[in-house]
């Protein structure tokens, strides 16, 4: 995908956008666990690449040494003076504002509040499916469980808890692939993308201002932080931040959960003989297939695990490399759908954990349990036609499986 | 035997209260909270063990 030559050397000239990296990051990463557990590159104006548990979690937890200002890696690093919110509070923002700014939005995000939402998730996934049944029914039988199921659910969820027009869902695709995926176009294109974002929340914003209803964004104008109510640009950033965050993350989970069945026969039939296992699956399949890579950037020269690390480096978080530690996991390589014990860092760790990780769980078994109880025997129908999404969250983008009926 | 969660620690991941909901529950920001005073009855100790193996934060621990 990138403008970027090909990686010929991993360790000293990593690049997460390197097509064989997109394609398959697992060898990458186990070989340099072994060889170099912390890479290094030039590229990105200079980055680093931990992959062993102990140093992704060590960075996580360092606050004061790694700030999480810019927490999407380009060329591009977020201005000083966008601090204490950064781009998208809360993740760009680092102690002590930080705590502050997630706890007006946890609430929304808890258990208790995600509940409410699974009735409504259910029913949006069996009109999908009923729409692929149709499908099916008039003569094809191989369907697209990325562009006809995964990639429309989140969309669904989290407009309706913004309170956004679900019609706008190609929008909302359109700006995570951005911002996400377009973090090797030049700098110029990224910033015009990120303009057409903000113009598009201010608008809803001030719609949402003059006509308070019952959602999410009404619920942020009407929030106080530190006494004070949150300002409109604090709001908007926020909502940027759930609007990308909570899309293509759910959707590549969902996607790489169905591909995960579509080729493991013996993993599907299991699942839909034993309904019961699927949570302690889901745990699985976020600890193998974690969608989500976050950022870092070094606040000051210092060295890190013998690594002498710049201010303004970027260091990457690649959670999944994290789960897939043979000193952190048993069998870490293979993915087990009873493992019961499982102490995986799919949704990050210490303060940045995953404000929507809840939701995303609900979304994750809804999203399965549909399918599965329609389709409960489907296979990959070309795996050569798969394809993955580059860039920091990875998942299909395209899934075409045959569903045998 | 007893749980008991590090408040300091708890993200609020919720696998304690998804694994055990006789033992945990979620407080209004979805953190770990330990229900009533707890002691962990015998026929629940494996489930406690597994809250306290799958915390991703290392935040909960049984004390005897």
């Amino acid at each position: 995908m990138g403008r970027h030559e090909p990686v010929v050397d991993w360790a000293t000239d990593f690049d997460h956008t390197d097509d064989a990296y997109v394609a398959d990051p697992f060898g990458i990463w186990d070989e340099l666990r072994t060889t170099c557990p912390v890479a290094h590159t030039e590229r990105y104006n200079g980055a680093w690449l931990p992959t062993r548990h102990e140093d992704i979690a060590a960075i996580a937890y360092d606050t004061d040494r790694f700030t999480s200002r810019s927490v999407i890696m380009s060329e591009f690093r977020a201005p000083l003076e966008l601090a204490p919110q950064g781009i998208a509070p809360p993740i760009s923002s680092d102690p002590p504002f930080h705590k502050g700014a997630r706890r007006v939005l946890l609430p929304a995000f808890a258990p208790q509040s995600v509940d409410r939402l699974e009735a409504s998730t259910r029913a949006y996934c069996e009109e999908l499916v009923a729409s692929l049944r149709a499908d099916l029914d008039g003569g094809v039988d191989v369907v697209d469980a990325a562009v006809g199921y995964s990639q429309h659910i989140p969309v669904r969820v989290i407009a309706t808890m913004l309170g956004l027009p679900e019609s706008d869902g190609d929008r909302f695709r359109g700006f995570v692939n951005h911002v996400l995926e377009g973090v090797d176009k030049p700098m110029e294109e990224r910033a015009l993308g990120m303009g057409e974002l903000f113009e598009y929340l201010q608008a809803q914003i001030h719609d949402h201002l003059d006509r308070p209803r019952d959602d999410l964004i009404s619920y942020l104008l009407e929030s106080e932080m530190d006494g004070q109510p949150l300002d409109v640009f604090h709001v908007a950033r926020t909502v940027a931040l759930l609007l990308i965050a909570g899309i293509d993350t759910t959707w590549s989970a969902i996607g790489a959960s169905l591909w995960h069945l579509a080729g493991h026969p013996a993993d599907r039939e299991r699942l839909v003989a034993e309904p019961e296992l699927l949570p302690t699956a889901i745990e699985e399949f976020l600890r193998a297939y974690a969608p989500v890579t976050m950022a870092r950037l070094v606040r000051e020269d210092m060295d890190f695990a013998g690594c002498p690390m710049k201010a303004n480096d970027f260091v990457l978080l690649p959670f999944p490399a994290a789960n897939r530690d043979p000193e952190a996991f048993d069998r870490a390589d293979e993915v087990l759908i009873d493992r019961e014990v499982n102490r995986h860092a799919a949704f990050g760790l210490g303060i940045h954990r995953c404000a929507g990780s809840h939701l995303a769980r609900m979304e994750l078994r809804v999203a399965l349990e549909v399918w599965l109880e329609a389709f409960p025997s489907f296979e990959l129908a070309d795996p050569s036609a798969v394809r993955w999404s580059g860039g920091q969250v990875r998942g299909p983008r395209t899934l075409p499986v045959r569903v045998m009926r | 035997m007893r749980l008991v969660i590090d408040n300091e620690r708890c993200e609020g991941h919720g696998r304690c209260y998804s694994i055990a909901k006789d033992l945990f529950e979620p407080d209004d920001i979805g953190n770990g909270v330990v229900i009533g005073d707890g002691v962990v009855p015998p026929d629940r100790l494996h489930d406690a063990e597994l809250a306290v193996e799958n915390c991703p934060e290392l935040a909960i621990r049984l004390e005897p």
